[in-house]
Order: C-alpha cells, then structure tokens, then sequence
C-alpha cells in the first residue's frame, strides 16, 4: 500500500524513489550495525539514533519528482488556495473560457466531497480530475502525481491545481507547483492576510476576488493589501472580479507571461 | 495546522528506519519544530500519542526543540528574532524581512532499543 496516503495504488513509479530513498540510508544502516556487534549481542540496549530528517521530506521528494515531469513538458501549474467560497471555482471556469481555444489547460480539483467542481470544470470543456481527500484537509504531492498518470496534461499546458477549501494547511504541502496563488474575496474581511500568514508567505500571487461587492460592504482593500505586504514583501496582488470580467485582463496576461517563462530553456 | 498529518509522516519515517537501522522498539523522539513552521506544539502532542498507540513507538516520549524564528532585514542588513510572519522589524519597523531560520520541522534523533 502506498505509504502517503493510503490509496492502495502505490505499486506506480513512484515507488520506486521510495527505494532509492531507503538504499542511500543503508550505508548508516552499516556502521550502527557495526557499532550494535562490539556490544553484548542479544542484550536489549537503548541507543541514539541521528535521523535528520525533514518531516515532511516524503512529500517534498514527491514534490520534486512533480516538478521534474513539469519542467520536461515546459507547463505552467498553479496550486489555486483560498479558503471555502472565495471564488476558486468560478475564476477558473471564466479563465478556462477566455484562454480555451488559445491554450491547453486541464485541472486538478482536490475536495474532501463530491465531484461537483470537476464537473463545472468539464463542462467548459477541458479536462478535469478530481480528487477526494476524504477526511484529509489539503492535497499532497503524492496524490497530485498520481493524479497526472490519469490526466495526462499536453506539454506546454497550463495546469491548475485546485486545492481544498482551507487556509492552513496546504500552505504547508508543495506539490511541484511554479507559485501557489491565493484568492482572497473581499468578503471575507481584510485582514486574512495577517490571520493566516503562512498561506500568504508560501503564495507569491494573491488574487483579490468579486471585486464588483465592493460598493456594498466595509472591506478596506489598501489595508488588506498592506497586511498582504507585511506577511510577504515580495507577494503580486491582483484586484478582480470573475463575475464581471473587470480585473481579468491583467490575470490572463500574468499566466501568459508565466507560461512563457516556463518555455525558457536554463543551461 | 495538520498536526495529526504531520505525526503520520513522523511515524512513517520511524518504521522506515526500524529496519534500516535495527531497532524495534523507539523510546524518545527529538523533533525540531520553528516558530514560524505553523505547528502547535501542544496538538503534536496530543496526535502523537493517538498515533503511535500499538506501533513500535508506543508510549515513546516526545521531545521538542523549539527554534526561533529569524529573519534578514533588508532595510537594516541584519538578521533580527521574529514571532510571527508578520512581525515588523524591532529596530526599524519595516516589513523587508526575509525569514532564515525558524521554519523547520524536523526528526533530529531517536532512542530507541
């Protein structure tokens, strides 16, 4: 059985890695067994082991393996976070319909329930997979892999990568992806930002969405913008709405210049 | 944030060098946690002791090296000792930090027999 998430279908490639992984330790494996026989053999005795190891270090090595089959088909792929409602779904069923006959895009939309958003996704007209996490709050980089072996994205596609509904956790999880791009929508309040820092310091895009409730409610966007800034100097903000259009111009631009920069072929 | 996830892996890791390193029985656990890593120290605990209970690292002992957070400030060129991810600088109240260190999660070492 698969070791990441339990999905039984670990027999895959990736497996593999696993191996690779366990034979570089074998070489530690030799010296505490030398040291183990210079002891009384037979007597149970407590010993230090050094591990070193990054906790998440399975799902990193997942994430590069990701990466690596990205980088060979020079795809562009967005890990979508946000909490519940912010308006994922809708700003990519608008995306998907003004880039469709101009470039290959497919999705991957992670949910704990349902295949509801998949099937939006489809019925644009490009592919879409979804995954159920069941219980789990976020996607790891294991799923996602295994999620390609299925949707075979074309080379130089965009891939979107819908992650579940929550701003905690995924921040956490690289799946191989170029950025992590949050939306915000300014309904929520603005200081998110500051609320859930770490989705804002792992995101290098922050989409600020439905833009056109504005007229209606308090939301103060320079002061969100600012918390955005405090959380990570470095982040790229968008204002727009996916319901009216206004705003997507600029996004539609953004993922065509990123998607060129993923055709550059670094020495 | 997923702490119970997070002791998964944990223990995942532990049974993956039980047999790599020979040991069958795990004692104590030293991770490294930053203060800037979003984890809870007190819900790591709380999940390890769900999670090992009838593994071979049952009962073991959690030991927690908390590693504070740090960060470059750009404006001061110094590195300066941060809570939050939203902190300001202390010195100059800028927000140009680059954090360094203090985003770890890390296994550093086991006793085990």
């Amino acid at each position: 059985m698969c070791g990441v998430c339990g999905c039984g279908e670990g027999h895959s490639h990736s497996h593999d890695h696993e191996h690779d992984h366990e034979h570089s330790h074998d070489h530690d494996h030799q010296h505490e067994h030398n040291a183990e026989h210079s002891h009384a053999p037979g007597l149970s005795q407590k010993r230090m082991v050094q591990i070193e190891q990054d906790i998440l270090a399975k799902n990193n090595r997942y994430a590069a393996e990701n990466r690596r089959y990205f980088g060979e088909r020079g795809m562009l792929v967005l890990n979508l976070v946000s909490s519940p409602g912010s308006g994922k779904t809708t700003l990519l069923t608008e995306t998907i319909t003004r880039l469709k006959g101009e470039l290959d895009i497919a999705v991957i939309e992670g949910d704990q329930q349902t295949a509801r958003d998949a099937e939006r996704i489809r019925a644009t007209g490009v592919p879409a997979l979804q995954i159920n996490t069941g219980k789990g709050c976020h996607l790891d980089a294991h799923r996602v892999g295994h999620a390609l072996e299925t949707l075979q994205p074309k080379n130089h596609s965009v891939l979107f990568i819908e992650n579940v509904g929550n701003l905690v956790c995924p921040s956490a999880f690289d799946l191989g992806e170029a950025h992590k791009v949050v939306i915000l929508s300014v309904t929520e309040g603005e200081d998110k930002p500051i609320k859930y820092p770490d989705m804002f310091h792992a995101a290098d895009l922050m989409i600020l969405n439905k833009t056109d409730l504005l007229p209606h409610l308090d939301f103060d966007s320079e002061q969100c913008i600012q918390y955005a800034k405090q959380v990570n100097p470095r982040i790229k903000i968008l204002s727009l709405s996916a319901k009216t259009g206004e705003g997507m111009d600029s996004w539609l631009r953004w993922l065509k210049a990123e998607l060129e920069l993923q055709r550059i072929d670094y020495a | 944030m997923h702490e119970m996830s997070l002791c998964e892996s944990v223990l995942q890791v532990l049974e993956q060098q039980a047999a790599v390193q020979q040991y069958s029985k795990v004692k104590t656990v030293w991770l490294e946690i930053g203060a800037l890593a979003g984890v809870e120290i007190e819900a790591l605990r709380f999940s390890f002791d769900i999670v090992v209970q009838g593994s071979l690292a049952d009962h073991a002992h959690l030991e927690i090296i908390e590693i504070p957070g740090q960060a470059w400030c750009m404006p001061c060129s110094r590195n300066v000792v941060v809570q939050h991810l939203y902190d300001l600088c202390p010195h100059c109240g800028s927000h140009q930090l680059q954090v360094n260190s203090g985003d770890q999660m890390r296994i550093k070492e086991l006793e085990v027999e």
